[in-house]
């Protein structure tokens, strides 16, 4: 069955190993021949135990190591495909256009490459469907898309799925994975739409409705210190890397090495600030017995 | 020329020794220069206004950073009649690089929360160069929900590089303390003013940053991420900072464009380091008449007013397609 989920077959990890590919080829010019065949389009090395596994069984196993189940990371179709019901997704149909409001340098030639890599046309999918029966309207970062950064489509689309949840009474999921926090390239446009997005869910929060907030590998920034953190719920991905700042710059900062498991999901249970800890084969499973549970809307009083 | 000047007072500064060096041999000598000087003085003026209408973003941000600048405690002390500092997050500690506390001007009580610089270097390790950690943001929310209660106005005078960055800082919590600010500000029932009066860095101040008006001193910055990082990032290399202050539109003059700051608050000639009385005198009457007017309103409105404020920021374009006919298409722009 979780074949099913991940349809076609080497398409879905070129996108990580793309990258993975071309420093190969670096190295390969560097170094010699040898390592740039494991990433071969039928292969991948994992990026944690080096097990060469073979791509048809990885997107079986849900793009966790056979080996050491370690996560690799998800694009929003295959987040969408590994916890919407069969059938029953449907993307909102707005069309929003990311334009280059300050006319910084380079921006319109950067989104030009990815929207050809990733096939999206910005760093969010939003839309509703059911989640083991239950209707959620749900949003998807695509941390493969300018790092999953926040601009104002990205913030704009964020805010009208709560919009969306709100007026059509639906539970809101929203899964994180964004490592850029708020797009430089939007300046103070991007930076405000934390505070966008956040004041929407304080009208969803107003009206009682229920906001389950999803953390996957890399939550970061804008991201992180906006909606990510709001959930009543936060459930963050098996060893998902979340924080505020980037360990580049605290490292900087404090001139000190980073202890190992710094700001990993672990990390963040240990320190109280989220709910659950999930491996991706039960992430589903979780989120619709929460939505379960929330669905038995009894009276608590007469 | 002492160290904290900055490059572009350099002619200001040499026009003005001139003209001391002028008096002085017009006293030794006696010798009368008086033309000579007051010619000089007027020259002098005019470069002064030259050179403070003409600023590049890179200059300005200089003038943000300035060391003298008037800290959040200096505006408190000049603006307020009364005010009592108010300490600790109830869960951890007490955020010296973000303070709070109760106070009045004439007979409007307010809350004011602000990221607090030091004065020297001791000072600013004490306060840890404003930024701020977790407990900081979380002093503010408990000291902004007590203002709630109190049917109190809330002042916040923004001031910092960005929030701290820090082992400690995550154990803690940075990310959700600045959320949850942001949603609860969003929401709570008495007015707020936002004041950015030195540097508004990313995260960090938009942690205190969410209300009614938002309003920048001239020469003050708000940027989703320091040039010198944006520079380092974009371009490998930090020494295009400059470049980068250019391009992030992160002046006033820029936000007041970009419909994120509703109003500039005019500085002394000079910046507001050259006049601490005359640069809290000018945000005190910023903060007088905008909080008559939000006041103005019903709470309802007051929050509404807030919600659609933010609500509208950010720029696209909105297709829509018309089913009728595949070719047309309708655009929406949305600024």
């Amino acid at each position: 069955m979780f074949k099913d989920w991940f349809g076609s077959k080497s398409k879905y990890v070129t996108v990580k190993r793309q990258k993975e590919k071309s420093k190969e080829k670096k190295k390969k010019k560097g170094k010699g021949k040898g390592k740039g065949k494991i990433t071969d389009e039928l292969w991948t090395k994992c990026k944690n135990c080096g097990e060469i596994i073979f791509n048809k069984k990885l997107a079986q196993n849900l793009k966790v190591c056979l080996e050491c189940e370690y996560h690799f990371r998800l694009n929003s179709q295959e987040r969408l495909n590994l916890l919407i019901d069969e059938d029953s997704f449907t993307e909102f149909g707005e069309e929003l256009e990311t334009v280059n409001p300050l006319e910084f340098p380079k921006y319109e030639s950067k989104l030009k490459k990815y929207q050809e890599k990733t096939g999206l046309d910005e760093a969010v999918v939003t839309g509703e469907g059911q989640i083991g029966g239950h209707r959620v309207a749900i949003a998807v970062i695509d941390a493969n898309f300018l790092m999953g950064s926040m601009n104002s489509v990205v913030g704009e689309k964020v805010t009208r799925v709560i919009e969306t949840a709100l007026n059509e009474e639906l539970p809101l999921i929203i899964i994180s994975g964004g490592g850029g926090g708020a797009r430089m390239y939007e300046g103070m446009l991007s930076l405000m739409q934390m505070a966008k997005t956040s004041a929407a869910l304080a009208k969803l929060d107003d009206a009682g409705q229920l906001f389950i907030s999803v953390l996957t590998d890399p939550t970061y920034g804008g991201i992180s210190a906006s909606f990510a953190s709001l959930g009543d719920i936060i459930i963050a991905e098996k060893e998902a890397k979340i924080g505020f700042a980037g360990p580049r710059v605290i490292k900087q900062t404090i001139n000190k090495d980073l202890p190992s498991g710094f700001q990993t999901s672990e990390f963040q249970l240990e320190h109280g600030m989220v709910d659950k800890v999930v491996g991706r084969k039960e992430m589903k499973d979780v989120l619709v017995r929460i939505l379960d549970i929330h669905s038995l809307r009894g009276e608590v009083n007469a | 020329m002492p160290k904290d000047h900055l490059e572009f007072e350099k002619p200001l500064i040499e026009l003005e020794d001139k003209i001391k060096e002028l008096k002085q041999f017009m006293q030794e000598k006696d010798i009368d220069l008086t033309d000579e000087i007051e010619r000089l003085k007027e020259k002098s003026e005019r470069v002064k206004q030259e050179v403070y209408s003409e600023l590049e973003p890179w200059q300005i941000l200089k003038l943000a950073r300035h060391a003298e600048r008037p800290t959040t405690l200096d505006y408190i002390n000049l603006i307020c009649d009364d005010f009592i500092e108010l300490h600790g997050d109830r869960n951890y500690g007490d955020d010296r690089a973000l303070i709070g506390g109760i106070g009045k001007i004439g007979d409007q009580p307010l809350t004011i929360v602000g990221h607090q610089k030091g004065k020297s270097t001791k000072d600013n390790i004490n306060r840890n160069f404003g930024m701020a950690h977790p407990e900081g943001y979380r002093k503010a929310l408990r000291l902004m929900k007590q203002a709630e209660k109190f049917n109190r106005p809330i002042l916040a005078l923004i001031n910092t590089p960005g929030a701290y960055p820090g082992i400690e800082a995550e154990e803690r919590g940075q990310a959700e303390a600045i959320a949850k600010n942001m949603m609860e500000m969003a929401r709570l029932k008495v007015p707020i003013i936002i004041i950015v009066t030195g540097e508004g860095g990313s995260g960090g101040a938009l942690g205190i940053g969410v209300g009614d008006k938002i309003m920048m001193l001239e020469y003050t910055y708000y940027s989703v991420c320091s040039p010198e990082a944006c520079a380092a990032i974009l371009w490998k290399d930090a020494s295009e900072a400059k470049t980068a202050a250019e391009a992030l539109k992160l002046t006033a003059k820029d936000l007041l464009e970009l419909g994120i700051v509703d109003e500039i608050i005019n500085e002394p000639l000079g910046g507001a380091h050259k006049a601490f009385k005359e640069s809290a005198e000018l945000l005190k009457e910023a903060i007088l008449t905008n909080l008559q007017e939000i006041q103005s309103f019903s709470i309802s409105e007051m929050l509404e007013k807030r919600y659609d404020k933010f609500r509208q920021i950010g720029e696209y374009i909105e297709h829509s397609r018309i089913e009728v006919n595949d070719e047309q298409q309708d655009e929406v722009v949305n600024e």
